[in-house]
């Protein structure tokens, strides 16, 4: 186990060698690609018909996009958070599609979409680690791709798209059911005017054994993206799906309201790692829910890198007997980004179980906030849940604010939480530069240290990043202290 | 390699500590500091690797010709300079080998290392301080005992290769092994290149690796100067005496 780490420690050394030489890591570059079809700028009952038309969709899915749009215009930007007031709604494009592909292999699709996503490293990484992946670009799902194998024993994974053509019964069973859009007001947003995402069921009994992945990437400027995630893992089936985020750098601001439902069954598993990484520019307002039935057991593990502002509270919803759930968290503001995350447990049955980690570095004038809410209803006999939630501040400016909520209704629950709030020490930053370390590599090396624990759920080429990034930080802050 | 302290003062939250201190230690010399507890000797240490709470209020430090007096820490140690610490720091999730790694890539930036060996490097190190080869996948002294965190100051010396050489207390809280494998350490690694200066209450140490110069700091001034027996004569008669004099 140790010494596999060592090597794990080794191989993201190696890793980020190999991308510097390649020329990989700056995602800040754009393509020139015109979008084939743009509603324009705006939102309108008008476009969110036209959406639905151009994707030919059955007539329950156009009125739940219009029941959605009306639910959307009647609720107010939330003001209990962030200031959102700068998303600029008018000028916004709510859907924009590259062009009419959808391939199921690289070589269909258009060169300088694939280039992009070359860039990326996407297809390399799916040869090496993936069960299956697909490429969303703006707003369309460009490429889908599933291991034979896993196909075979009746695994769906797709756009969400190409799954309501194919299977509409299934995908009407999930559809905005753990997340309904009168849940917030980006919710409502996502289902009026979803497109992309991904469609991943797991047949009763199917143990996916290796990661699937959908890889996202907002190219245009001011465009929102909406992408629909639902995953379902049948009975006794279990599944690590992956996402993966990025975007240009562009001075208007860009919106990124995704919906995530998990449905995980009884005696199923579940994982969800994303690692988000958006440009300076991205208002990122996901909502990711799971339902977790008897036995179920899901894992949220995430990295909330970039953007403007980001507020996510990935939900589990233990709703059967036994069912436990982990969430493991990241938040890295960096100055002049807002990090308001956190989790949420709803403890519906007896014996559930919580556990949430979430540890946020605030870097410059960075703030980072955590946002949960732990809920035991009355009658979920032996609830335990733990909360911890571990802060770090690189220097003077940055901030770090705890608002756990707590509603615990049954007395035999047992709830523990646990939070400190660290400052990068002298004493250590001295020690490791008295052994000749600058001062920017002994603060990301604590300050990855600090994220250790979490670093070592995350896979690989996310640990890279993640490192990367850290790094990158670090030696732009300069001194530090 | 030659490390001269010349009339160094210097204060820490406003408190004066060291006063006028003088000293000059060669290549292939080895020095004895020894001194009252709260003397100032580990402010010694502290303020000749650029520790940012020291403030230096006169005085300078030369190594091998150049003022580092006001260098940052990491120019000093990549110009050979290393304290062994008296309470070496725990650093959360730093894993000893991206440590040295860094670190002796920074220290002999001409070599290439190659991690694998590296590491077996590393390792061996451990043996031969009494460490068990895991360590090399631990955070940096987390959740090490005293005398473990002084065996690993040991290792980084043997890893790092440095010249000019401060041990700050390296004889406290050790076994009697442990004791025999420090002095042994440093008998073995001593050169015409390397240069001692060992912090110490201990008469112990100074048997197995005699001191050529011993040092006695009282009240951040140096009381003393003097050969081995300077020790000897401290071991018998306390401070009391010096205090004295200085
Ligand atoms: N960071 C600090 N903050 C406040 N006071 C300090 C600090 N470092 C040292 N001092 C004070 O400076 C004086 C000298 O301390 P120092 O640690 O140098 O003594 P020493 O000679 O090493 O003693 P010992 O033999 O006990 O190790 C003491 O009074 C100590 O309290
Ligand atoms: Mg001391």
């Amino acid at each position: 186990m140790e010494s596999t780490y060592v090597n794990k420690d080794e191989e993201i050394d190696r890793l980020i060698n190999d991308l510097k030489s390649n020329g990989a890591l700056d995602y800040g570059f754009h393509d020139n690609i015109n979008p084939v079809y743009s509603t324009g700028k705006g939102l309108s009952r008008q476009v969110v018909e036209e959406i639905s038309e151009i994707k030919k969709e059955p007539d329950w899915m156009r009125r739940i996009r219009l029941h959605a749009y009306e639910i959307f215009m009647s609720k107010p930007v939330p003001t209990w958070g962030p200031d959102l007031s700068g998303i600029d709604w008018e000028n916004m494009t709510y859907y924009s599609s590259p062009d009419e592909v959808k391939a199921t292999n690289w070589d269909e699709v258009p060169k300088e979409i694939k280039d992009t996503f070359e860039k990326l490293g996407v297809p390399e990484m799916e040869r090496k680690y993936l069960a299956g992946s697909i490429a969303q670009y703006d707003s369309e799902g460009i490429y889908n791709s599933l291991k034979k194998e896993w196909e075979d024993k009746g695994v769906v994974f797709m756009d969400l798209d190409s799954a309501l053509k194919r299977y509409p019964d299934l995908v009407k069973e999930y559809f905005a059911k753990a997340v309904p859009p009168s849940d917030n007001k980006f919710a409502a947003l996502n289902v009026a005017v979803w497109s992309g995402g991904a469609f991943l069921y797991v047949p009763r009994g199917v143990h996916v054994d290796m990661p699937l992945q959908t890889y996202f990437r907002i190219n245009g400027e001011a465009t929102g993206q909406f992408e629909h995630t639902i995953v379902v893992a049948d009975e006794g089936s279990s599944v690590h799906y992956l996402e993966g985020c990025t975007a240009p750098v562009y001075s208007k601001d860009s919106l990124h309201a995704a919906i995530v439902e998990y449905y995980v069954m009884k005696n199923a598993h579940g994982r969800y790692t994303s690692v988000q990484n958006w440009s300076k520019s991205v208002y990122n307002m996901p909502t990711k829910r799971a339902w977790v039935e008897e036995n179920g057991n899901m894992e949220w593990v995430g990295g909330s890198l970039g953007s403007k502002i980001t507020m996510i509270y990935p939900s589990s919803y233990l709703r059967g007997r036994n069912a436990t759930t982990s969430n493991l968290n990241i938040a890295l503001a960096e100055s002049g980004t807002v990090k308001d995350t956190g989790a949420k447990a709803i403890h519906m049955a007896p014996n559930t179980s919580s556990k949430i980690i979430a540890k946020s570095v605030s870097l410059g004038d960075g703030k980072s906030i955590y946002r949960g809410l732990v809920r035991i209803n009355k009658d979920a006999v032996n609830a335990k849940s733990h909360v911890q939630c571990d802060a770090l501040l690189i220097n003077d400016e940055s901030v770090s604010y705890t608002m756990p909520h707590d509603e615990i209704y049954e007395p035999t629950a047992n709830f523990t939480h646990e939070a400190t709030v660290g400052k990068i020490g002298t004493e250590e930053l001295t020690y490791l530069r008295s052994r000749g370390l600058s001062e920017d590599e002994a603060s990301s090396l604590i300050v990855l240290g600090f994220l250790d624990d979490v670093m070592k759920e995350i896979p690989m080429e996310f640990a890279v990043e993640m490192n990367r990034l850290v790094k990158l930080e670090m030696s732009k802050m300069g001194a530090v202290g | 390699m030659i490390l001269e302290i010349r009339n160094l003062s210097a204060s820490v939250e406003d408190k004066q500590i060291l006063k006028d201190v003088n000293l000059k230690i060669g290549g292939g010399e080895i020095h004895a500091l020894m001194g009252p507890n709260g003397a100032g000797k580990s402010t010694l240490g502290n303020v000749l690797i650029g520790h940012p709470d020291y403030k230096i209020t006169g005085g300078q430090i030369i190594l091998d010709g150049k003022d580092i007096t006001y260098a940052t820490p990491e120019e000093r140690a990549r110009a050979g300079l290393f304290l062994a610490f008296q309470s070496p720091v725990a650093v959360e999730g730093v894993r000893i080998s991206t440590f040295l790694r860094i670190a002796y890539s920074h220290l002999h930036p001409d070599e290439k290392i190659v991690i694998s060996e590296f590491n077996k490097r590393i390792k061996e190190a451990m043996k031969t301080v009494g460490l068990d080869e895991s360590f090399i996948s631990r955070s940096v002294n987390d959740g090490f005992s005293g005398g473990e965190r002084k065996r690993f100051e040991i290792l980084q010396m043997l890893i790092l290769k440095p010249k000019m050489i401060v041990l700050d207390e390296i004889d406290s809280g050790l076994d009697v092994d442990a004791l025999r494998m420090v002095a042994e350490q440093l008998k073995r690694y001593f050169s015409r290149d390397v240069g001692y200066l060992i912090i110490t209450h201990y008469q112990r140490i100074l048997k197995d690796i005699e001191p050529q110069f011993v040092h006695v700091l009282v009240n951040g001034t140096i009381a003393m100067n003097g050969d081995k027996s300077l020790s000897d004569k401290i071991e018998e008669n306390g401070y009391d005496w010096l205090k004295e004099v200085a």
